[in-house]
């Protein structure tokens, strides 16, 4: 065991892992982050707290994953790249492991200039750091752990037991060159891997046999990204304008016969299309089951986790495992 | 080249308000070639002076003047001799922010302002476009991937391949930014090294640029060092 974690020890034995991401709030509120906790608690085996989500100021991930720690939930602590340099990363990180936090997923980051994609305001003038890529992030997380150093080459007494994630974009442009830009990450440290959210289930399919025929599948834990859609319009932004991001035709005119099914009424066009994005939701997660060397889920559903623990339910993918410490 | 681009005219005309005798100083270089700082720009800039003044009754002798490159200081001797000879009251560089700075340290005793915002290192891609080129960071990488600098041309700096924000070719800045890895990876497949890119690049070094404050180059042979024994 690298770390301990409840995820890693889930992964160890084999089991189908289900992670949840958990959005902390744009204030210190405590309150906000222990209701998703509860909420939750119980419905996945380790919660990402996000780092500053599309460059929007938030409650930190450190401080969100140790308030969800204490209700009981593992967190999957996210860390960019964009606002701290290696001294700052480095320093978080043990500050992490000292309070117990056993997973960190090594991110970019959204460029400061995104502010939500425009629907905030965020700080488009910030002045960023990316002093280290995501990979060099791996590779330091790694070296504190396995080789007792930091980055600079001063020695870790007591070193962080992490289970190291990174991010990847298996659809993101330029496209053939994924599963190689996957493979570094992998040789950086990467012991699990995040995807972006996956609509188009068979591009997804061909880009994990990429992976597979270079062993990667094996070398590290693949989960799929699946992003709960709500609504049409959601479905048509996602295509349009994430990066890495396709949706399948088929699933945007479901959507839209959803709409359509609700007449004029708007509420009941909101919660059919809502339903509708729970039964998507819940058939992605099926088909990304079925693919090789997927090893897990990694679910998004964007300030709206009160819809997870029926998600995960349906899926069949509850109660989740306990995997005793060894 | 030094790229850069006008300072607004309010804020321009601003700088000066107070002074009676002002002379515009262009630069020959890269401020020419980028169209924002040589003779020409120098005249059309110092007549919009003279009509807006003149607008507001204000009378104010405005001189023009050009230099071949304002950030060599033998080129500025002439310049600082008419400055003084003429009773020149102030001094708008239309050069760099090199030129501005060394301007500035020859005229002691003269305000030097900036008509220009001094950009980046950069080339024109096509008419009336200049781009990003170089980042001036100190320890060049660009034979490690195929002369596109990741420092520059990527807007997170990323030195091991796209972040997941790269979409057909552009970066998720905007539609007007390319991705500079996609740059990169289509450049180094064409030439046929693209398993170059398969190696991880450690954290780098960033002492040599910026951060590791401000910057010198000493060439020891060129150096005229003062005998001790005169």
């Amino acid at each position: 065991m690298k770390s301990g974690s409840n995820l890693e020890r889930v992964l160890e034995a084999d089991q189908f892992a289900v992670t949840v991401e958990l959005g902390p709030p744009m204030d210190c509120s405590a309150e906000v982050v222990l209701e998703k906790a509860r909420l939750l608690k119980g419905c996945a085996d380790a919660f990402n707290i996000t780092d500053n989500q599309t460059a929007v100021v938030r409650l930190s991930s450190i401080a969100g994953a140790l308030l969800i720690l204490q209700e009981g939930l593992e967190p999957v602590m996210q860390m960019t790249c964009r606002d701290r340099n290696r001294i700052a990363i480095q320093s978080d990180i043990l500050g992490a492991a000292a309070l117990g936090i056993r997973n960190c997923l090594c991110i970019a980051g959204d460029h400061q200039s995104f502010g939500a994609a425009g629907r905030l305001k965020g700080h488009p003038g910030a002045k960023n750091v990316y002093d280290v890529d995501s990979l060099q992030l791996v590779s330091i997380l790694k070296g504190l752990r396995d080789d007792g150093r930091q980055q600079g080459g001063d020695p870790v007494e007591t070193r962080p037991p992490l289970f190291i994630g990174a991010a990847w974009t298996p659809m993101g442009d330029p496209v053939d060159y994924r599963p190689r830009r996957l493979r570094k990450k992998v040789a950086a440290g990467a012991d699990f891997i995040q995807t972006q959210g996956v609509y188009d289930v068979d591009q997804f399919r061909g880009q994990m046999a990429k992976a597979a025929a270079m062993g990667l599948h094996e070398q590290t834990a693949i989960l799929a990204g699946i992003i709960v859609p709500k609504s049409a319009v959601m479905l048509r932004y996602m295509d349009s304008s994430v990066a890495g991001v396709t949706v399948p035709r088929a699933l945007i005119d479901r959507m839209e016969a959803a709409k359509a099914r609700a007449g004029d009424d708007k509420q009941r066009v909101r919660l059919e299309q809502e339903e509708e994005g729970i039964r998507i939701t819940v058939e992605l997660i099926e088909q990304v089951r079925e693919i090789e060397g997927v090893r897990g889920v990694h679910l998004q559903a964007i300030e709206w986790e009160k819809r997870v623990p029926e998600i995960v339910e349906r899926a069949g993918l509850l109660p989740r495992p306990t995997v005793a410490e060894a | 080249m030094i790229v850069g681009e006008q300072k607004p005219f309010a804020q321009v005309k601003s700088f000066i308000e107070e002074y009676g005798k002002l002379l515009v100083v262009g630069c020959g270089s890269c401020a020419t070639v980028c169209l924002a700082g040589g003779e020409r720009e120098v005249m059309t800039l110092a007549s919009a002076l003279r009509i807006a003044f003149l607008r507001e009754e204000r009378e104010k002798e405005i001189l023009e003047h050009c230099v071949t490159r304002q950030c060599e200081p033998e080129f500025l001797e002439p310049l600082v001799a008419r400055a003084r000879s003429e009773g020149i009251e102030a001094v708008l560089s239309l050069g760099c922010g090199v030129g501005v700075k060394l301007l500035a340290e020859k005229l002691q005793d003269l305000p030097v302002f900036p008509g220009l915002d001094t950009k980046f290192f950069g080339a024109t891609t096509e008419a009336g476009v200049w781009v990003e080129m170089c980042a001036g960071c100190g320890d060049c990488i660009l034979h490690l991937t195929g002369g596109i600098c990741p420092i520059a041309r990527c807007s997170k700096s990323m030195l091991n391949g796209p972040c997941g924000g790269s979409k057909d070719g552009k970066c998720e800045i905007g539609p007007d930014t390319e991705c500079g890895w996609a740059l990169i990876i289509e450049r180094m497949r064409r030439l046929g090294t693209l398993d170059r890119l398969d190696e991880v690049l450690p954290p780098r070094d960033w002492s040599s640029g910026h951060f590791g404050g401000p910057r010198r180059v000493v060439r020891e042979e060129l150096v005229t060092h003062r005998s001790d024994d005169e």
